[in-house]
């Protein structure tokens, strides 16, 4: 079986029963074994709200309304990752999930050496010595361009970009199936940036794992996903192959926000970017959230949330006027 | 270039040194004799990493700080905000606006009170008519509109792109010569994004303005600014029109940092030879560092120890002033050989 994640149907909310808050709706995804899925959204969008819930970080006032995420990793039974006990769960993160937060270069115990840090979550995990241990460690680190010697380095005493690469190095010490990223690079420069994800691209390539890529720099994405997820008012939008969706976006959404980035070569033209703001999820319409900002509307776009179908292989689209978009380029 | 405005704005061989160490004499070099020239109804872009020295330059250019060397002349004659009048006079020609509109409105105010502020320290408010028509004219100007609907609200009421215009429409109601704005947009969705920018370019070309627009995306710049100079490690390494800096890149930090931009329609052009393919090139080796540190800057060109293209010159030597056409020019030494054919390498033969 080549797939990773089956979510279905996954709904969270911040507000009350009287107050709704939907900050992710229906939202369903599959991800295959070894892909990149990129999830590209604005603030508020509920991309991270969506991760969070995957990895049972959801904090209070958030509540899981429906859905069933179930994880297939390479080795023992599949994991119901929203009702998993805190056995359960201890096992699966770090062994099947790992995550690189938007603050990756602060993400280490700045008190304990990197060396240590990667041997407590070892020994926590797999019955191994203390000197097997270390030696895994330093394979880790020279696996991201850091030299062994670093292991009795403290965090402050690398740069900033070893850091991050530490930090990633250290995500994947387990072998995980899953490597959740949430905006790991908007604090680094450009240059940092490409390193880093490049970084990524080849440690995928080697250990097979697959990555869940949350960032609203949909240019970045459409460089380094197989498949993107645009999220929109806490909803799927639109997904499907990267290279398609930026060819030949089928929501106006997805077409919009694509051509919110101005070229970097060839010819310039005026560009606009969407009119109108993000939506205030305390107050959705009640049909398609994209409608206010959204040049094609009709009045039946007013009317009902439009549900997420097919259009093609591998795509789905979640808009009437969705047959009308296509082929424009 | 006699077709070119005069410059209002000018800053003259600017340097900022910030102390950190004074016992061991210890300096952080944050801008080394920069020079720029801003013109009415004209753009300059400041393009360059976090630490590169944007920021000290824009605020230099406000005079919130004081260069350690180097001069800024307003309308030619040297600025200075010694004391309060000279400072408000100052304030009255050039504004800056924050990046963060978040914390640059103060939430206990409404939007009235925040514009109201200026017109009265800096303006010749007649009366309550007068003042209102100015208010609303002014919140119409950044095409917040109906004005009413804004006026009596709170920072805390409005999205991120409607705060930002009032922090323009703020800084516009003195109506200043220049105007500064340092990341402008870069904590904004990127949907609403352009509209700021198609914005102030409208407001640059109605009312003249001399603007300096700071910001790490260089592909923004090129969208926005008429001129791009590009920073290094406290040094404008790179400066030419738009279209020059990012179509015909002199200076090999510049080529490298449109090389790592992210850019969707060289998606095409890769797409023969991803990460899924294979023959993929090798990616390990392109590790080209970070940048430096800015107390013990290197010696000679600073951005050699990142240089794919360094001789052992460039250690020792500062790199010369080179003029590429009239308009465009950038201090790499490589481009004073004209045998070497770095000067028409194009940003993909950077990648092996």
């Amino acid at each position: 079986m080549n797939l990773l994640l089956d979510v279905k149907d996954l709904s969270v909310d911040y507000g009350t029963e009287a107050e709704p808050l939907p900050a992710v709706s229906q939202v369903s995804l599959e991800l295959r074994r070894g892909e990149i899925l990129g999830i590209a959204g604005e603030s508020g969008s509920g991309k991270t709200t969506l991760i969070n819930a995957l990895l049972r970080l959801l904090r209070p006032p958030a509540v899981v309304r429906s859905g069933s995420a179930t994880l297939h990793p390479r080795s023992g039974e599949p994991v119901d990752l929203l009702h998993a006990d805190a056995r359960q769960l201890r096992r699966t993160r770090w062994e099947h999930t790992a995550v690189v937060f938007q603050s990756a270069m602060n993400a280490l115990n700045p008190v304990a050496r990197i060396g240590a840090q990667f041997t407590d979550v070892l020994r926590a995990h797999r019955r191994v010595p203390r000197s097997q241990a270390r030696e895994r460690a330093a394979h880790m680190l020279e696996l991201v361009g850091i030299p062994a010697a670093r292991l009795d380095s403290y965090p402050h005493e690398l740069s900033g970009g070893m850091r991050q690469r530490a930090t990633i190095a250290l995500a994947l010490v387990c072998d995980p199936d899953l490597l959740v990223m949430d905006e790991p690079t908007t604090a680094v420069d450009v240059v940092m940036q490409r390193q880093i994800l490049r970084q990524v691209i080849r440690l995928q390539r080697e250990l097979g794992f697959a990555v869940v890529f949350i960032t609203h720099d949909l240019s970045l994405l459409l460089e380094i996903a197989d498949r993107i997820a645009v999220m929109y008012g806490g909803r799927i939008v639109e997904s499907g192959p990267a290279g398609d969706l930026y060819r030949d976006p089928r929501h106006p959404y997805t077409r919009g926000l694509r051509d919110s980035f101005p070229p970097l070569r060839g010819p310039m033209r005026r560009l606009h970017g969407i009119p109108g703001n993000p939506p205030d999820l305390r107050g959705l319409p009640p049909g398609c959230p994209f409608e206010p900002r959204c040049p094609h509307a009709t009045p039946e776009c007013a009317a009902t949330v439009p549900a997420l179908a097919e259009h093609g292989t591998d795509r789905v689209v979640a808009c009437i006027h969705a047959d009308d978009l296509g082929g424009r380029g | 270039m006699t077709d070119e405005p005069a410059p209002v704005l000018e800053a003259v061989d600017v340097t900022v040194h910030y102390p950190v160490h004074r016992a061991r004499g210890e300096v952080v070099h944050a801008l080394e004799n920069a020079s720029l020239r801003l013109r009415p109804g004209r753009t300059v872009a400041l393009v360059g990493e976090s630490g590169s020295g944007k920021s000290t330059f824009a605020r230099t250019l406000a005079l919130a700080q004081e260069p350690t060397g180097g001069s800024v002349l307003l309308n030619g004659e040297p600025a200075t905000a010694r004391g309060r009048r000279a400072r408000r006079a100052y304030a009255r020609r050039v504004q800056m606006v924050l990046q963060d509109p978040f914390g640059s409105l103060n939430p206990l105010h409404r939007v009235r009170y925040l514009l109201e502020r200026p017109l009265r320290l800096h303006g010749s408010v007649t009366g309550r008519e007068d003042l209102e028509q100015r208010l609303r004219a002014l919140l119409e100007r950044v095409r917040l509109t109906p004005p009413e609907r804004f006026l009596d609200a709170f920072p805390h009421q409005l999205s991120g792109g409607q705060r930002q215009r009032v922090a323009i429409a703020r800084a516009l109601a003195v109506r200043p010569d220049v105007l500064l704005g340092d990341e402008l947009v870069s904590m904004l969705d990127v949907s609403i994004r352009l509209e700021i920018l198609n914005l102030l370019a409208a407001l640059r070309d109605e009312e003249h303005l001399a603007m300096l627009y700071i910001t790490h995306d260089i592909a923004g710049a090129r969208y926005f600014a008429d001129e791009i100079a590009v920073m290094y490690a406290g040094e404008i390494v790179e400066y030419g029109t738009a279209e020059d800096v990012t179509q015909s890149p002199a200076h090999p930090y510049t080529r490298l940092l449109l090389d790592s931009t992210p850019d969707p329609d060289r998606m095409e052009f890769l797409a023969g030879r991803t990460h899924r393919d294979e023959d993929a090139p090798d990616v390990t080796e392109d590790d080209y560092g970070e940048p430096p540190d800015l107390v013990h800057p290197p010696s000679g060109c600073r951005f050699h120890p990142r240089c794919p293209l360094a001789r052992a010159s460039c250690r020792t030597d500062p790199p010369p002033h080179v003029q590429v056409t009239d308009r465009h020019w950038a201090r790499c030494v490589l481009l004073t050989e004209p045998d070497d054919t770095s000067r028409d390498t194009t940003p993909a033969e950077l990648t092996p």
